[in-house]
């Protein structure tokens, strides 16, 4: 029926973040066949370079309240669907001495309007809850935030959908769109070295930041702005609450909880193109600056990582044909670009990819002229075994407990047993897939510790060849694919014992190792060093 | 104990890593009372191998097949390094020297030769190194032809894969064979753990078992290779007796720090600084340093768990600081720049932290900040911010240095043990004129 360069669905979606993911599986609820195509991998964009903040909607309630109000709505219905993926840490709204006086006496009934519960907090009793907040707090507001693991979420509302049926084809790059008059008939995507055409009833769209460039692709432009946004990730947890700063929304506003780091963030940059996206010196400076104003400890807080995202923005109501349903989130029917099968859903929050999931599967099932509703807000997200291995402390307690004789702690930093990355790479496997270390790190706590990956990928490769999972030479390939894009995030905060760190992962990786001269030293024929300069 | 307690010495070197050990010996066999400060467990992360010059200039990620030619090379393109700064007699002493002693000590090194050689590591990379221990010699020896070899590892040494290393390097060498076993008492375990494991194969039944068991895997294998565990205080004996029973030479591969080789190694210096009467505060770190106004005496307070509350002075005639780079202490950075941790001593380094790290990890310039360092006149005393040498007897040696990159250039135990011998040179033709203290 499918022969390799040519299948057919009724749904394509492009992009395999926390839209595409939840689109699938509300397709797939609905009896929907769909498959989802990801350039790279489950949440490689914004999905995954967020601070995984489940918003109460305060953050909002002056400047957009009908997105406050859509997060207020989002955030209890995944808290009690997708409670496996969330802590309900609740979360701080806390101004300083300097702050706007006036947004903070207006805050309680600006929350009000929108529905959303905030609670004055007397100041002894926050500052005894979160010792960290600053001696300078001058209000202190309790909302109901919460932390979200966007990488389980994504993982989970895939693996729900592929159980449903869903096809998922991670590295496939939609190559072009074969257009028929009002209809898109096929799409070329490039599958590893071989070229698929998927025909597809409908398509839609969900490639985040880069729905611009496919749109562009299709012929169907929409306008788009990209904002890169940098987080730092701090080595042990500061506070056990979301601390929001109260005042409208700015740089470096927010300190979330990770599981046992903090997360704080984020500047807001316009940026032209979307490749080449890292955290710089200066950006990481200005976050410590600014989130210590709120919590002084952040001043001399050691840091692991550094990482950076970027938020797409959509231009204004009907500026790329279509309509833009909300300034949160827009979706776009192409149908005054003359297009009837092309859906594009963009921009929104990692709280409200649900609905945005629940918006585009409506248009899409009412072209289709499928009547079954929407069943996510209420269908609990199944827990997949294999996706739940991003949870700091999940593969510790697993080891803890069943210490088996062949199984061996991969990880010392965030205590990873081979078990764990046997289930992930077996999982993979059965997808048809040929997973990499990468692929690991994605799905694990593998490189999330201080060691950033110079101990346990090593280890973690040399378990794959004792498996016999990997071959030849692969191995280093897969050791500084992995540390270059650890790099990338690592060196906007090399100073103090994180600068130690990174001294000795050079000193093992290039001093020991000599991964750099690998070419070289291959090159000298016959092994001995040959080359006579 | 109520009251400061006091020592003094010729010279005092702080710093106990490689370059500290090395300063210290020389030292002592040049008949200097010397003290040494520092913790030693930076050696941990030794892998035996004693690089002196791989790779010039690094940029282009040139190997040299003779460091001689290598440090030439280096003289003539890099000035300003470390290694450019000492001369290759001295050099060649300095490594004769330090390889002795360490024989000496227990631990034996193959005869140093005019050649770099070519190692295998446990991820199944090449290194390019200079000194070998005699216990890995075998494997680089074997480099040569690549005839058919057995590679072993243990189950549960979770770090080293003879697959893995056999896999990277199948295509290149057809006839590397490899075979996982269980370690003789190990087999109930699900993690061994290489020191465990290297006093484990120093009873001679333990090792019988071993040997028994890897015999009848040896098939048409030239030779054997196997982690580095083979043995730690009598590692020559251990290594001898795995030859005379399986027949074939046998190799250790080094394996990922903290490892056994560089347990060895520091077990060795340690012994050597005991027997040449170097006084040792390995638990104590210098808490400050200071030198009286004619120049004639530095003194040294302590800071360490063994100290009672009156902490320890130490008076030195001349002091080596070889308190080695970040992960050593020896310079510490914060968001605004790097600084000496001692003395505040003035470090060249970049203008700005922006420019510390290559955006690539393995860009082939390697990173600026590793260049960073102490900038010192040709007596290896460290300038002040006027240039001048901050203390007329204080000598700096080793990684601490500015205009090198030990790591991309292969040179960190050439560093070590080249500067801190021509710097215990220096400090001895100093002491020599004046009177003993």
């Amino acid at each position: 029926m499918n022969s390799p360069s040519h299948t057919e669905t009724q749904v394509l979606i492009i992009g395999g973040g926390a839209t595409g993911t939840a689109l699938a599986r509300d397709l797939a609820l609905r009896g929907v066949d769909c498959i989802l195509v990801e350039k790279d991998d489950i949440n490689s964009g914004a999905s995954g370079h967020n601070h995984g903040l489940l918003h109460s909607g305060a953050r909002y309630v002056a400047s957009d309240r009908q997105t406050a109000m859509e997060c207020r709505a989002e955030g209890a219905i995944l808290k009690s669907v997708a409670a496996q993926t969330i802590e309900n840490t609740g979360g701080y709204f806390v101004a300083v001495q300097g702050d706007d006086e006036r947004y903070v006496a207006d805050f309680p009934s600006l929350c009000a309007r929108a529905g959303i519960a905030a609670r004055a907090v007397d100041l002894t009793a926050a500052r005894a809850l979160e010792p960290a907040l600053s001696e300078r707090t001058i209000a202190v507001f309790e909302v109901p935030d919460a932390s979200i693991d966007p990488f389980r979420l994504s993982l989970e509302s895939m693996a729900h959908a592929r159980s449903l049926g869903a096809r998922l084809m991670r590295r496939s790059r939609v190559l072009g769109f074969e257009r028929d008059g009002r209809r898109i008939r096929a799409v070329r995507v490039q599958c590893g070295s071989e070229e698929l055409r998927v025909e597809a009833a409908q398509i839609v769209n969900a490639a985040g930041a880069w729905a611009r460039e496919l749109a562009l692709l299709a012929a169907a432009p929409v306008e788009m702005a990209y904002f890169k946004g940098t987080l730092l990730v701090t080595h042990t947890r500061l506070a056990s609450r979301v601390v929001n700063r109260l005042r409208l929304p700015a740089d470096a506003d927010i300190l979330m909880p990770g599981g046992t780091v903090s997360i704080a963030g984020t500047t807001s940059t316009p940026v032209d193109a979307l490749d080449d996206i890292y955290p710089t010196t200066a950006e990481v400076d200005l976050i410590v600056a600014e989130a210590a104003r709120m919590l002084p400890p952040l001043e001399t807080m050691r840091y692991i990582r550094a990482y950076a995202g970027v938020r797409p923005l959509v231009g204004a109501p009907g500026a790329g044909g279509g309509r833009a349903v909300s300034r949160g989130y827009a979706l776009f029917d192409h149908e005054d670009q003359g297009l009837d099968n092309l859906a594009t859903i963009t921009g929104g929050k990692l709280t409200t990819c649900r609905l945005m999931a629940e918006r585009a599967a409506d248009l899409v099932c009412r072209r289709l002229g499928v009547t079954r509703p929407c069943l996510t807000a209420t269908t609990p997200l199944p827990v997949a075994p294999e996706c739940g291995w991003t949870e700091p402390g999940r593969s510790a307690r697993a080891w803890m407990r069943s210490h088996a004789r062949d199984d061996t702690l991969l990880c010392e930093c965030e205590l990873v047993p081979g078990r764990a990355v046997d289930a992930i790479y077996d999982a993979l496997r059965a997808q048809g897939d040929a997973p990499t270390l990468t692929d690991i790190g994605l799905r694990s706590r593998v490189g999330k510790g201080a060691c950033q990956g110079a101990f346990c990928a090593p280890r973690t490769v040399a378990h794959l060849y004792n498996r016999g999972d990997f071959q030849a030479r692969r191995g280093l390939a897969e050791i500084l694919d992995f540390f270059g894009e650890r790099w990338r995030g690592e060196r906007a905060v090399l100073w103090g014992e994180q600068l130690a760190q990174a001294e000795l992962m050079e000193a093992l990786h290039c001093g020991v190792f000599g991964e750099e001269l690998q070419a070289e030293e291959l090159r000298t024929e016959d092994l001995r060093g040959e080359v006579s300069p | 104990m109520s009251s400061a307690r006091q020592d003094s010495c010729d010279v005092a070197v702080i710093g106990a890593g490689m370059a500290g050990m090395a300063a210290a010996l020389f030292a002592a066999e040049r008949g200097l009372k010397c003290i040494q400060v520092g913790n030693s467990g930076g050696l941990l992360f030794a892998s035996g191998l004693l690089d002196l010059l791989g790779v010039q200039p690094v940029a282009e990620g040139r190997l040299w097949q003779s460091p001689f030619e290598a440090l030439a090379a280096l003289a003539r393109e890099e000035p300003l390094h470390p290694l450019a700064r000492v001369d290759a007699r001295s050099i060649r002493s300095a490594f004769d020297s330090f390889v002795a002693a360490l024989g000496g000590s227990g631990l034996h090194y193959a005869p140093l030769g005019e050649r770099n050689r070519k190692v295998l590591t446990s991820i199944g990379t090449i290194k390019t190194t200079y000194g070998v221990p005699r216990s890995m010699i075998a494997g680089a020896d074997l480099l040569d032809a690549r005839p058919p070899c057995l590679l072993l590892d243990f189950r549960g040494l979770r770090e080293f894969s003879a697959a893995q290393i056999a896999a990277t390097l199948g295509e290149r060498w057809p006839g590397l064979r490899h075979r996982q076993i269980e370690f003789p008492g190990g087999e109930a375990l699900p993690e061994l753990y290489g020191a465990h494991l290297a006093r484990a194969l120093e009873s001679a039944e333990t090792r019988a078992r071993a040997i028994a068991l890897v015999k009848p895997l040896l098939g048409d294998a030239h030779a054997v290779g196997f982690p580095a565990v083979l043995g730690l205080a009598r590692s020559g004996d251990v290594h001898a007796a795995f030859e005379a029973g399986l027949g074939v030479p046998v190799f250790e591969i080094p394996t990922m720090p903290t490892s056994v080789p560089g347990l060895r190694l520091l077990r060795a210096l340690e012994g050597l600084m005991s027997a040449r009467g170097v006084h040792r505060h390995h638990q104590a770190g210098a808490r400050a340093l200071t030198f009286d106004a004619d120049g004639a005496t530095a003194t040294l307070e302590l800071e360490g768990i063994s100290t009672g509350s009156g902490g320890e002075r130490v008076f030195a005639r001349a002091v080596v600081l070889a308190t080695g780079r970040f992960s050593g202490r020896g310079l510490s950075a914060d968001r605004a720049g790097v600084r000496e941790s001692l003395l505040g001593l003035p470090v060249q380094q970049p203008a700005s932290r922006a420019a510390w790290h290559q955006r690539d990890f393995l860009d082939p310039s390697g990173h600026a900040i590793n260049r960073a360092g102490l900038r010192v006149d040709d007596a290896w005393r460290p300038l002040d911010a006027g240039g001048t040498p901050a203390w007329p007897r204080l000598h700096a040696v080793g990684s601490i240095l500015a205009h090198q990159d030990w790591m991309r250039s292969k040179c960190g135990a050439g560093l070590a043990i080249a500067t801190a011998w021509a710097a215990i040179d220096q400090v001895t033709r100093e002491l020599r004129g004046t009177a003993a203290g």
